[in-house]
């Protein structure tokens, strides 16, 4: 069944999509610009001054999630590009 | 002559007086909390981080916050984002120039439009702020907070005593006129600058 390059290509085209879609929702679904500090806001005790602190953790931004469904639906073109399946001489 | 001299001393005593009752302030804080904080719009989202890099002293008196003085002064590479691209465009000499200006400076000359509360002090400060080489007069409204006997405390040490001052503020640059980029990209970040000051000094008793 998937001897067909078009459907190869079709397949890696869905898990590419699915794959980045679930690695970015896992990491947090952030709208933003990928960050590789994520900030925390802290409060000082005796000061009640509120800072920042970053931990060192990768969530990924919009750009990694708009790369990835653009990388699936170019794979999804590229598909259309390559031969339709030939009929096996049994149909 | 006797009685010349004493009155001479009894004048230079008071006029001595309120600089001997102004206390300097450290702000390198040993907790690292001391934070100045921007805030710029962009696409998609705002470019927000710190700057945790701050030195500098500050002499204030409780009983006399019009005659403060002092300087605090920012690392420029201690400014930091979120994402480590952006943070080394921000360093980079197209932008801030950490290397060529490697600090970030705020002279103040003195308080005005003072109100105070018990602990809280609510003024305008005004003195020179140095970005990128540019320096501009600029005035800030603050508000300081004098917890007397809290240093110690802070750093675990209570036999040690001495004070905190506390200075919170807002204000708004324009990075047009410090030199960062002028006319360029602003459709895709502000001129404006927000900035937050959000920082402690301390004075530990000698």
């Amino acid at each position: 069944m998937l001897q067909s390059p078009r459907l190869i290509v079709r397949v890696l085209a869905v898990v590419v999509v699915v794959g980045v879609l679930s690695f970015w929702a896992m990491r947090g679904a952030h709208t933003g610009w990928s960050m590789d500090k994520v900030p925390t806001t802290l409060t000082d005790e005796i000061t009640g001054l509120t800072y920042t602190a970053y931990e060192d953790r990768y969530v990924p931004g919009i750009e990694i999630l708009g790369g990835g469904l653009l990388a699936g639906a170019g794979l999804f073109g590229v598909s259309y590009l390559l031969g339709r399946p030939t009929p096996s001489k049994s149909d | 002559m006797r009685k010349t001299l004493l009155s001479f001393g009894t004048v230079a005593a008071l006029l001595a007086a309120p600089l001997q009752a102004a206390v300097e302030f450290d702000f390198k804080d040993p907790k690292g909390v001391n934070a100045i904080s921007f805030h710029l719009d962009s696409l998609l989202e705002p470019i927000a981080g710190t700057a945790s890099g701050i030195t500098g002293t500050v002499h204030f008196d409780p009983a006399n916050p019009a005659a403060t003085k002092g300087k605090i002064h920012v690392a420029t590479n201690s400014l930091t984002v979120p994402n480590s691209t952006m943070e080394e465009h921000l360093h980079s000499d197209g932008w801030l120039d950490a290397a060529g200006y490697p600090q970030i400076k705020f002279e103040i000359t003195g308080l005005d439009h003072i109100e105070s509360d018990g602990n809280t002090t609510k003024a305008h400060a005004s003195g020179s702020f140095t970005l990128k080489g540019v320096t501009k007069e600029v005035t800030v409204p603050v508000t300081l907070t004098h917890l007397k006997g809290a240093f110690g405390k802070r750093v675990n040490k209570p036999e040690i005593g001495g004070d905190l001052l506390v200075v919170r503020g807002e204000f708004s640059i324009s990075r047009t006129d410090f030199g960062i980029r002028p006319g360029q990209n602003e459709d895709k970040v502000a001129d404006q600058i927000d900035l937050t000051i959000a920082i402690v000094g301390g004075a530990p008793n000698a």
